[in-house]
Order: structure tokens, then C-alpha cells, then sequence
């Protein structure tokens, strides 16, 4: 077990310095720079900006330089807010980002959960049908439709919550369950599955001879087995929250990790740029270990192929 | 019934049986009636439009919907209707010809990946599961910030990043169909690899490829209206529905027509191809369609 964490987090290296290396040259190769927005500076303030900032060494030395100081952990300074390192500004960003999938991730549970049970419950039932017409909502309405609607029901029309801002609860309700939608439908879809299954299986018809009660029979003994694809699906899901919510930040001006990845890449602020690929990538990788060894631990059969 | 009439009764291939099993879909039906439907529009649009996509009546302004125009206008006066169907050509475009790439890339990579087997199959995949961890919306943020807003752009960088699944699945696929009697029949015959790869192999796997394609379709629109809304679409003149859907958010407050006209318009797309790809699914894999 040990050994096979040790030997997926060390895969990781090759994977991170590749993922480094292709953004490093994608970013310099293409056309534009940091400084080139801005009003036309002197050639000798840009001059002075460029080396400042090592822009003027030739490539092959900045990337030498940038992997040099990436093995140290240094993601360098913040070209458009040198105020900050780049850790610093994931560090001050990512939290708000995290917090804003967690909400969304339990929206996403506490909705699908109860709607797939719903659902496979009473298969082909006009409570079934309401259900999945629902989630088949959920996965048809993007999130960039579906928050600009309901801040326009619910802000501007209601006026029962704010229409965008980090500060107070009321502001954090609308994006997490515009973010949680989608997710609240497919959980929906694979517990109603998942469930349909084991409640046609020997064990469920044996505790009904034995006349326990449907929520019993539901909640004890089938959700416990009817929810392995929904764990399965939890951590694609977990690492979508947390890298995809760019839009959903845009919207409601969330202060977080997303927004700030999608204003340095319209800035061309290089560092910021691949600090936060390399960041985003190191979660999705650590979420793919973990979903494996989720897999690993609830079905013994999985254990032995593949690791 | 004997044996021997039941042998002569017309063979139904998969294909006659699966279309009949899809026209007993009624979603499904109804999904692909609305997709002829509006691709019947996109073709006809420098037609049936009733404005110039950039005929302008600034006296007019944002207008909510009326006789004259069906569903209101924007600021400059423009039609919303007209400028619905005309994004919607430029929406289903993307759509389908990134589709297609992305189709064409991973049918090819996991064909060959399959067929080869061994060594070669082994490194090929575990280069698509180390591009499965790239943050690939990151990735295409980053090419269409930094190589323009082009269209073939945007058809590339969306085609690159769907191609992994498509690839994944037909790979599967040529190998478990490799194992077959009429492949190894072929190759005793001495047809040449190539053509068994091309004539026997990937025709036998068109069913699961096709089903993926068609829910392929509905996420690259999704990302394509995604990035638009970022501003990193197509570019003014030309729009989608992404960019008339970030143009209604900046002004919902006022003029909400802009806002939900366009949605609706993407909304019933995605519906229209999920059903369909759900049906066709449930046709041509009626073991795969428990769920």
C-alpha cells in the first residue's frame, strides 16, 4: 500500500515537469508579453522592466532559471502584482475557492442523494420521472446560464439575496448551488442506478420477508451498497469543484483562485499563469491517487489489477 | 415457429435494428426532429432571417419583444431573433467540426493503439493518462488568450482536448474485437493489416463511437459557449450564443429578454443532442443501457 502511494506520488514529478515545461514555452512562444497592454512605456522604462524581471536573458536561460527555482518551491514573483509571490496569491486565493466548491460539493450530495433514492424508489413513477427531468436539467443548463438566471430571479426580481460578493453568507448561497447543479444531477443519476440495482438483488427481497421497514431496508441496506459509483464519481467531482469554477467566480465576482487564473491569463502575467497550472494540476493528480485508493478500499477486487 | 422458418425470415441488421429500437424512444426521437430542425435553420438563415444580422435601429434601442421583432432587440436595435440564428450557426459549426476532429484524432490514436498491442499500446495509453491530469480548460484558456480568437483555433484547441475519451474507448474496442475468429480469418487470408484495421476492425466498433460522438457534441458546444463567455469565442462581427448569453448577463437587469432568448436557444440544443445520445445509446448498446 505504501509503496504503491511512494511509487504514484514519484510518477507525479515527470507529469508536473512536463505539464511546467509545455506551459513555460506555450506562454513565451506566443505573441504578447506582460508589458505590452499597458500605455506605451519608454524603451528605457521597459528595458528597465525587462530586466527586472530576467525577460531579456535568451529562453533557454530564463527556463533554466524558472525550473532552478521551481525545484526550491519558488514559483517567482507576481509579473502584473508584484506585491505578492505567486504562493502568496494562491495561498490567499485558493481558500476562497475551496470553501466556495465545498459548498457546492455538499449542495451536490444532499440534492442528488435525495432525488436519485427518490428516484429508484419508485422507478417509472411520475416521482421518478420529475426527478430525472431534473437532473437532466442540471447537466442541459450550464452554470454560466443557470447563476445569471437565478441571480435574476432571486436578486433582482425577489431581491432575497445579493446579486454577487464574498462577504456575508447570503452572498455565498447562489454560487454554490450554481456550481453544485450540475454535479447534484449526475450524483442523482448514478445513485438512482446504483440503487435500482441492489434493490432487485436476493438480500433486499430477504429484508422484506423479514418485514423490515422500506426506510430501513433503503437506508441500511441498500444505499450502502448503491452508492459505489456515486463514491466513485466523487472524486472527478471534488477535483472539477475545485479547478472549475472559473465562470461561476466570474459571475458573482467571487474573490478566488479561479478568477484570478482566468485575469492573469488576459494579463499574460507568465508566473502567475504556470504557478497556477502546476497547482491545478498537482490537485487533480492527488485527487485521481485518491479516488483509486477509494476504489481499492471499498472493492477488494480492484486492488491487485493496475497498481 | 420451426428452425427452419424462423431462417427465412429477413435478417435485420444492426443498424435497421437499432433504428427501430430508437424510434421507440420518444425523447430520443423528439431530440433528433429538433436538431434536423435547427440544422435545417442554420442552413437556411441568409434566408428565413427577418433582418441583416447587422442591420441596426439605434432610434429603436432595446426593445422588448413584439410583432415587429419576435424576440425583442438589444441596444443597437439588432434583431435578437436574427442574431439568435445566426449564432446558432456559428454554435452548431464549432459543434460539429470539433467534434469531428476530435473524432478523427482519437478513433485513429485508439485503432492503433489497440491493434499494435504490446509495448506500443502500453506507452500510447499511459500518455493518454497523463494528459487525462492536465487542467485542460486551463489549457485552452491559455491558446485562445494567447494565439487570437480564431475559429480553426478554437476548433483545434476544443477538438485536442476530447479527443482522450474517443481514443480510450475504441482502443477497448479493436482489442477485444481483435480476439475474434473473422479478424483472425482475415489475417490468415492475407489481407493487409492496414485494410483489416480500416475495413474490419473500426466499422465493427462504429456503435459505441457514434454514441460517444453525440454526447461528444454537446460538451464541445458547452465549452465553446463557455469560453465565449469568458470573451474568448469567436470574434465581433460574428457571434454565438455564448457571446449573445454573456451579452444579456451585462445587461439582464434592464433588458432580461437578452438573457433568457439565447439561453433557451443553447438549453434546448443540449437537451435535444442529450436525449438523442442517450437513445442511441440505449439502440445500438443494449447491454451498456442499464442506466
Amino acid at each position: 500500500m505504501i509503496a504503491f502511494v511512494a511509487r504514484r506520488l514519484l510518477q507525479f514529478i515527470p507529469v508536473l515537469f512536463v505539464i511546467a515545461t509545455l506551459t513555460f514555452f506555450l506562454v513565451r512562444l506566443a505573441p504578447g508579453g506582460p508589458f505590452d497592454s499597458e500605455r506605451a512605456v519608454s524603451p528605457e522604462v521597459r528595458a528597465q522592466l525587462d530586466a527586472q524581471y530576467h525577460l531579456d536573458a535568451p529562453l533557454a536561460v530564463q527556463y533554466r532559471d524558472y525550473m532552478v527555482a521551481l525545484l526550491h518551491g519558488d514559483f517567482g514573483p507576481s509579473f502584473k502584482n508584484p506585491s505578492r509571490s505567486v504562493s502568496e496569491w494562491i495561498v490567499l486565493r485558493f481558500p476562497i475557492s475551496l470553501e466556495l466548491g465545498a459548498y457546492a460539493l455538499v449542495v451536490a450530495l444532499s440534492i442528488g442523494l435525495v432525488a436519485g433514492v427518490l428516484a429508484s424508489t419508485r422507478p417509472n413513477s411520475i416521482r421518478d420521472h420529475a426527478a430525472m427531468s431534473f437532473a437532466m436539467a442540471g447537466i442541459c443548463i450550464p452554470n454560466f446560464v443557470l447563476g445569471p438566471l437565478l441571480v435574476l430571479v432571486f436578486a433582482l426580481w425577489l431581491r432575497w439575496l445579493p446579486v454577487s460578493g464574498w462577504d456575508s453568507a447570503a452572498c455565498k448561497v447562489l454560487p454554490s448551488i450554481t456550481l453544485g447543479a450540475m454535479y447534484a444531477a449526475y450524483i442523482a443519476r448514478l445513485t438512482r442506478g446504483g440503487m435500482l440495482e441492489v434493490l432487485a438483488q436476493d438480500f433486499i427481497r430477504t429484508a422484506r420477508a423479514r418485514g423490515l421497514s422500506e426506510a430501513r431496508i433503503v437506508v441500511r441496506h441498500g444505499l450502502r451498497n448503491g452508492l459505489q459509483p456515486v463514491v466513485a464519481f466523487l472524486g472527478p467531482a471534488a477535483a472539477g469543484l475545485l479547478t472549475g469554477s472559473f465562470a461561476v467566480e466570474t459571475i458573482f465576482r467571487v474573490p478566488g483562485l479561479g478568477r484570478e487564473f482566468v485575469q492573469a491569463a488576459f494579463n499574460r502575467d507568465y508566473t502567475m499563469i504556470i504557478g497556477t497550472v502546476l497547482f491545478y494540476a498537482t490537485l487533480i493528480l492527488l485527487f485521481n491517487l485518491l479516488v483509486d485508493l477509494a476504489q481499492a478500499w471499498l472493492d477488494p477486487r480492484a486492488r491487485h489489477d493496475g497498481a | 415457429m420451426t428452425a427452419l422458418e424462423q431462417s427465412k425470415q429477413p435478417g435485420v441488421s444492426l443498424w435497421q435494428d437499432a433504428w427501430r429500437r430508437l424510434c421507440k424512444n420518444r425523447l430520443a426521437v423528439a431530440g433528433l426532429v429538433v436538431l434536423l430542425m435547427q440544422a435545417a435553420f442554420a442552413l437556411a438563415t441568409p434566408w428565413i432571417a427577418p433582418y441583416a444580422y447587422d442591420a441596426q435601429d439605434r432610434a429603436l434601442g432595446a426593445a422588448a419583444p413584439s410583432g415587429q421583432h419576435w424576440l425583442g432587440t438589444d441596444q443597437l436595435g439588432r434583431d435578437l431573433f436574427t442574431r439568435i440564428l445566426y449564432g446558432g450557426r456559428i454554435s452548431l459549426l464549432v459543434g460539429f467540426v470539433a467534434t469531428a476532429v476530435a473524432l478523427i484524432i482519437g478513433v485513429s490514436y485508439g485503432a492503433f493503439a489497440g491493434y499494435a498491442g504490446g509495448r506500443a499500446d502500453a506507452c500510447l495509453m499511459r500518455i493518454v493518462d497523463i494528459l487525462y491530469a492536465l487542467p485542460f480548460t486551463v489549457f485552452v484558456i491559455i491558446l485562445t488568450v494567447f494565439f487570437g480568437r480564431s475559429l480553426v483555433l478554437l476548433f483545434a484547441a476544443i477538438g485536442a482536448v476530447e479527443w482522450l475519451t474517443m481514443a480510450r474507448i475504441v482502443r477497448g474496442q479493436v482489442r477485444s474485437l481483435k480476439q475474434k475468429e473473422f479478424i483472425e480469418a482475415a489475417y490468415v487470408l492475407g489481407i493487409p493489416r492496414r485494410r483489416i484495421l480500416l475495413r474490419h476492425l473500426v466499422p465493427n466498433a462504429l456503435g459505441p463511437i457514434i454514441v460517444y460522438a453525440t454526447l461528444t457534441v454537446p460538451n464541445v458546444m458547452l465549452l465553446e459557449a463557455f469560453l465565449s463567455f469568458l470573451g474568448l469565442g469567436v470574434q465581433a462581427p460574428m457571434s454565438s450564443w455564448g457571446i449573445l448569453i454573456k451579452e444579456g448577463v451585462e445587461t439582464m437587469e434592464e433588458y432580461p429578454w437578452l438573457l433568457i432568448f439565447p439561453s433557451i436557444a443553447l438549453s434546448v440544443t443540449l437537451f435535444a443532442l442529450n436525449f438523442l445520445g442517450d437513445g442511441l445509446r440505449d439502440a445500438l448498446d443494449p447491454k451498456r443501457s442499464k442506466d
